[in-house]
């Protein structure tokens, strides 16, 4: 009888300590949040940002793809801003709202992954050099310095042109561009945390390498990881913009802000909204990525608590 | 400080070394077979065959490679697939446009950010510290082809101030400068403003104030040396977006530097010239990098102490 309550007791003692864990983790991240509702530029940030998931969520309810993105209709090339486009048309009659619309499918989604890779790839490189140290350490960051000695922008371009200009190939390069700069961050934040007690408790009590990486260290390094990726994806989407300008992105007809404005330039003279509505795309999902990331910055700073 | 320098320098082969082995590996990969490209549509099987055995292109990439770095380090580059003209007498050619647009655009940032960044922060929540942010946040999330056709359109279009695109003369430098110099300056005023404030923040400038130094000798003398750290970092960093920029400067306003060059060469799939406009613009931007080193030494005393 007695041991039978026992193990009910310990039982509950067990829930009691989970739901507290549980409190514990929602109120750190409320916190955070409680912080970063408080600067004015974070909300925008975020605002705009959800503007644009609703629309790429949701682009097939705002315009047809088939007849208002792709289909040329040159009766209506080159239109003004008026009531039936709201941003005009382009040299081959198709809206530029709608275009604009799809192309933040796509310009959200390469961004998104392509940091996912390099977050994946250059986060293992970084936390392995961090946490070894020593000659393993030495070995990948002097590869990540050739990587390094290369521009980001430059090293995408040099991989697209070899691989070829396509959505996947250009997701490939962005990442891969990217992947220095995340071992970089994340292998500092594994060093600032490894020689603390708690890893050590972690070692003495003989958990395995990995686990004491993915459960103790990175959890523990987060705060600086979350920013740079933030900012990073910002990046991302106007490398983007950038290679497909050049014409080693996008196909077209596809909508892509950057392959828009490389097609608009020859008739911007005298119709200036086409490359002006894509290119202000462009700037109003970068800034918004910017301000979340600065917002992110302050509100996980311990110092500014 | 001169052994600090030759270290520099050494650590500079076994990176370039890689960067070539790695972007040689890179361009590799372009598939389609070069010697048809070289003699176009036209050519017979036999003379494609032909020129594939005595361009090397069957041996392995190894062995291609070091021949590859062989003609490198001895200044020949190869010859372009497209043109069949000399690859590095094309880059010598372009490089001083290239130089001349990079310089002046580096130049331009630092002489705006520096200031504005330094003023930001001695005057943190001010209307001039609110606006200088939030122009510089703006400025670094517009892509610099863009700012580009905007300059264009406003400047080259609407007012004929200036020309829209190619190389004649002063005039027609200001649009491409500018263009590529709105990013760096954004990013250079933030970091010079962030590191200015942590360091007016010490104990050591409380100090000076506190001796009865003016306020302008304890900004300049005191605050700024140390606060020129982190900026001068990140100019060097700065530096290689620059010269990203660069490549898309040039195709917007057809300036015939070397990333006009390699953007073309891309397109006729011209792969010695594109390897060498790469290569080029890393060995650059290590340069660039040694130099920014170089010079946090004689700013830095820490820095020298070591190695003195």
């Amino acid at each position: 009888m007695r041991e039978k309550v026992e193990v009910i007791n310990t039982d509950l003692k067990k829930k009691k300590e989970d739901l507290k864990k549980k409190a514990k983790k929602r109120s750190q991240i409320a916190d955070v949040w409680k912080r970063l509702k408080k600067s004015p530029a974070a909300v925008i940030g975020i605002i705009l940002i959800i503007i644009f998931i609703l629309m790429a969520v949701f682009a097939n309810y705002i315009a047809d793809y088939q007849t208002d993105a792709i289909k040329m209709n040159v009766v209506n090339r080159l239109q003004s801003p008026n009531k039936d486009h709201w941003f005009g048309t382009d040299e081959f009659g198709r809206d530029i709202f709608a275009r604009i619309v799809y192309g933040t499918r796509i310009s959200l989604f390469v961004g998104l992954i392509s940091v996912g890779i390099a977050l994946t790839i250059g986060g293992t490189l970084g936390a392995i050099a961090g946490y070894y140290g020593g000659k393993i350490d030495n070995m990948i960051m002097r590869v990540l310095d050739v990587l390094l000695a290369i521009p980001t922008i430059l090293l995408a371009i040099t991989i697209v042109a070899a691989l070829g200009a396509s959505i996947m190939n250009l997701m490939i390069a962005v990442g891969i561009s990217n992947i220095p700069g995340f071992a970089r961050v994340v292998r500092a934040s594994v060093l600032s945390v490894k020689d603390q007690e708690f890893i050590e408790a972690a070692k003495a009590i003989g958990a395995r390498d990995h686990t004491i990486i993915l459960k103790h260290v990175l959890p523990n390094s987060m705060a600086p990881i979350i920013v740079y990726a933030t900012l990073k994806v910002a990046t991302a989407i106007m490398a983007t913009a950038s290679l497909s300008f050049i014409g080693l992105g996008v196909a077209p007809p596809t909508p892509e802000w950057g392959s828009m404005l490389a097609g608009g330039r020859n008739y911007m003279r005298d119709s200036m909204h086409i490359v002006m509505f894509p290119g202000l795309a462009i700037v109003l999902t970068v800034l918004s990525l910017n301000l979340i990331g600065d917002g992110l910055r302050d509100a996980l700073d311990p110092k500014l608590k | 400080m001169l052994k600090y320098i030759l270290r520099r320098l050494l650590m500079l082969i076994p990176v370039m070394m890689g960067v070539t082995f790695l972007v040689y590996f890179i361009i590799s990969l372009t598939p389609g077979d070069a010697a048809s490209i070289i003699l176009g549509d036209g050519a017979t099987e036999e003379a494609v065959i032909e020129l594939r055995e005595k361009m090397g292109f069957n041996d392995p990439i190894i062995l291609q490679y070091t021949n590859y770095i062989k003609g490198l380090l001895s200044g020949d580059m190869g010859i372009s697939y497209d043109t069949g003209k000399n690859v590095s007498t094309e880059i010598i050619a372009r490089f001083p446009n290239t130089f001349k647009l990079t310089v002046i655009a580096i130049f331009l940032s630092v002489v705006i950010s520096i200031p504005i960044g330094v003023i930001s922060a001695t005057r943190q929540y001010s209307i001039f510290d609110n606006i200088g942010m939030i122009l510089a946040l703006v400025g670094i999330s517009m892509p610099t082809f863009w700012i580009g056709l905007m300059l264009i359109i406003l400047f080259s279009l609407n007012f004929s101030f200036f020309p829209s695109g190619g190389m004649d003369g002063w005039k027609s430098l200001i649009l491409p400068a500018f263009t590529l110099a709105i990013a760096s300056t954004a990013g250079i005023t933030r970091t010079t403003r962030s590191s200015m404030l942590e360091v007016i923040r010490q104990d050591y400038i409380n100090t000076a104030k506190a001796k009865g130094v003016s306020r302008k000798v304890v900004i300049r003398k005191h605050a700024l040396k140390n606060a020129l750290i982190p900026a001068i970092t990140v100019i060097g960093l700065e530096f290689g977006v620059l010269l990203g920029g660069a490549v898309l400067t040039e195709t917007v306003f057809a300036w015939p530097g070397i990333g006009r060059l390699m953007v073309q060469s891309i397109q006729t799939k011209d792969t010695p010239m594109v390897l060498g406009c790469v290569i080029v613009f890393a060995l650059s931007f290590s340069i660039v990098n040694l130099i920014i080193d170089i010079l946090y030494a004689y700013i830095d005393p820490r820095i020298k102490a070591n190695y003195s």
